[in-house]
């Protein structure tokens, strides 16, 4: 293992009720748990449905599409994710939960709320891969 | 004074162990089973349950379940916690500031051995051990910038709802630094325009250097007695009129709403029990650890209407001399932030109404509001303060 001096992404632990969220992100799927007494999504994962009480939540596919909800550049971060400046963003995906993400591939001052986003992943170090975002549609004129 | 004696009931209790000394089930799976239980036992559900108590983190526990108390209680004494927050259930609800309260609690030290040792043989991601951080797998790998970061959301969000511009922002960091050119301890003391918040460094877009709290060492104190006691001390009594709590998430990415914060609970509780409305609020001391917090507090609390916050300050209503003075001590912005400021609120509230404020008191003072935010825009606990007139 070189010196590596680069700043390096803070890699999430795995706790046990994100199990398979983590291991489909292996093959680059997106899964979310559901509820099948309330029928919603439940985000973050955890290991009751919070309405219900119920543990009977069941994994499917999300389509990894969504919209950015909020979305702010860091140019100084602590723990960078990414090399600054970079675009931290809330994106809710059409399944109707909203996740914190990095949104990539477009310059981070032409990122909007707004914005229709796809998923994509970043290898982590342990085969593990993070979902990331990217533009779906060409930038909104301002 | 009433006594608490019979004015509340425990109605519904469960306990699990077992005689290997192990259970299946740990962390907020086994404490979610414990609620459930204890609410099936008493015949209730989570959405009769309006406060919540836990030794660690009651707004952690309330995210997880998807509640928004109006009674929470994080009180940790060891073992006696429990006992404690029995205690405070019963006032609060006695004093009607709550319905159904649930406490619980959760360890597995035996089993938890087992399981550090079967982590350790396994792959090398590291499980947590010391409690639920859902922080760090879903918030922390992004890399936001710390403490701004999830308030710049917030303002991203309020800008592309409502037309929020940063000018509009930076006018309340303009009229909280002239209050604090009035404040010898201020930190911060020279006037600024709404130019210099705007050329000031960004931290996280839309959040500039001076839309943001400082970093200074700070401390402060309150003592609390009945209102009959107040009469026979030093100081003209400030009374607490209104008080109200709400919290609807604990990290920024399970806020309901970036733009909506639970003060509409707190404050139209706090309001309601005191008799006022915000017409009446003669000085309004509301958490400022940013120019979009300060911003949200006026929407929130009823001062202007959801959206028209940006609109509400372009003519700097809330510095010296404006028809609602805003954080008259120089506020997070300007004053002091040491982390959790809301203790200076508070401080500030009372000298206002006993008119010890010397040049930014503000005159006939007799309602003030200390409206405090904590974690991120995810706590929000309203007290409205008067004097002996606003009390008769």
């Amino acid at each position: 293992m070189s010196t590596d001096s680069a700043p390096r992404r803070f890699e999430p632990p795995i706790t046990d009720a994100a199990e398979p969220f983590w291991a489909a992100t292996r093959d680059e799927r997106l899964v979310l748990p559901w509820c099948t007494a309330c029928e919603r999504p439940v985000w973050y994962p955890r290991e009751v449905c919070p309405d219900c009480l119920d543990s009977a939540l069941e994994w499917r596919p999300a389509t990894g599409r969504g919209v950015v909800y909020a979305c702010t550049v860091v140019h100084r971060p602590q723990v960078p994710a990414l090399d600054p400046p970079y675009v931290v963003a809330l994106v809710e995906l059409d399944e109707g939960v909203r996740l914190m993400s990095n949104v990539v591939g477009r310059p981070p001052e032409q990122v909007a709320v707004g914005d229709r986003v796809q998923v994509t992943w970043e290898p982590l170090s342990d085969g593990r891969r993070l979902p990331l975002f990217v533009p779906s549609e060409p930038s909104q004129p301002t | 004074m009433t006594s608490l004696r019979g004015a509340a009931a425990i109605v519904g209790v469960a306990d699990a162990a077992s005689p290997t000394g192990e259970l299946d089930l740990h962390g907020r799976a086994l404490e979610a089973a414990m609620i459930r239980e204890a609410l099936d036992d008493a015949g209730l559900t989570l959405a009769d349950v309006d406060g919540v108590c836990h030794a660690q983190s009651s707004v952690g526990l309330a995210e997880y379940l998807g509640i928004h108390p109006r009674f929470t209680d994080s009180t940790n004494t060891g073992g006696s916690s429990f006992e404690i927050h029995a205690e405070h259930a019963a006032a609060a609800i006695a004093a009607g500031l709550c319905d159904v309260v649930v406490s619980v609690y959760a360890a597995t030290p035996r089993s938890d051995r087992r399981r550090r040792h079967a982590a350790s043989q396994g792959p090398s991601v590291r499980r947590p051990n010391l409690g639920p951080n859902p922080m760090a797998e879903w918030e922390m790998p992004y890399g936001m910038r710390t403490p701004m970061g999830p308030y710049a959301l917030a303002a991203s969000r309020h800008m592309a709802v409502y037309g929020t511009t940063s000018e509009q922002l930076a006018q309340i960091a303009v009229s909280t630094r002239t209050w604090a050119s009035l404040n010898p301890r201020a930190r911060y003391r020279d006037p600024i325009t709404v130019d210099d918040v705007l050329a000031s460094p960004m931290q996280s877009s839309p959040l500039h250097l001076l839309d943001c709290c400082l970093v200074t060492d700070g401390a402060g104190a309150f003592v609390m007695t009945s209102a009959e006691r107040a009469r026979d001390l030093r100081r003209p009594p400030v009374y607490v009129l209104g008080a109200g709590t709400s919290h609807d998430h604990l990290m920024i990415s399970q806020m309901p709403d970036l733009t909506t914060t639970p003060g509409v609970v707190s404050a139209a509780r706090a309001f309601r029990m005191a008799g006022v409305k915000p017409g009446d609020v003669d000085v309004l001391m509301g958490y400022d650890s940013f120019t979009i917090t300060a911003l949200l507090h006026l929407e929130d609390l009823g001062f202007c209407p959801k959206g028209e916050g940006g609109a509400f300050v372009d003519d700097g209503k809330l510095g010296p001399g404006g028809s609602l003075p805003m954080n008259t001590n120089g506020g997070g912005l300007s004053y002091t932030h040491p982390g959790m400021y809301g203790m200076f609120l508070i401080v500030e509230a009372v000298r206002q109404l006993r008119s010890e404020c010397g040049d930014r008191q503000v005159d006939g003072a007799e309602i003030a509001v200390a409206h405090g935010s904590g974690m991120v825009l995810s706590v929000m606990s309203t007290l409205v303060l008067g004097t002996e007139g606003a009390r008769s």
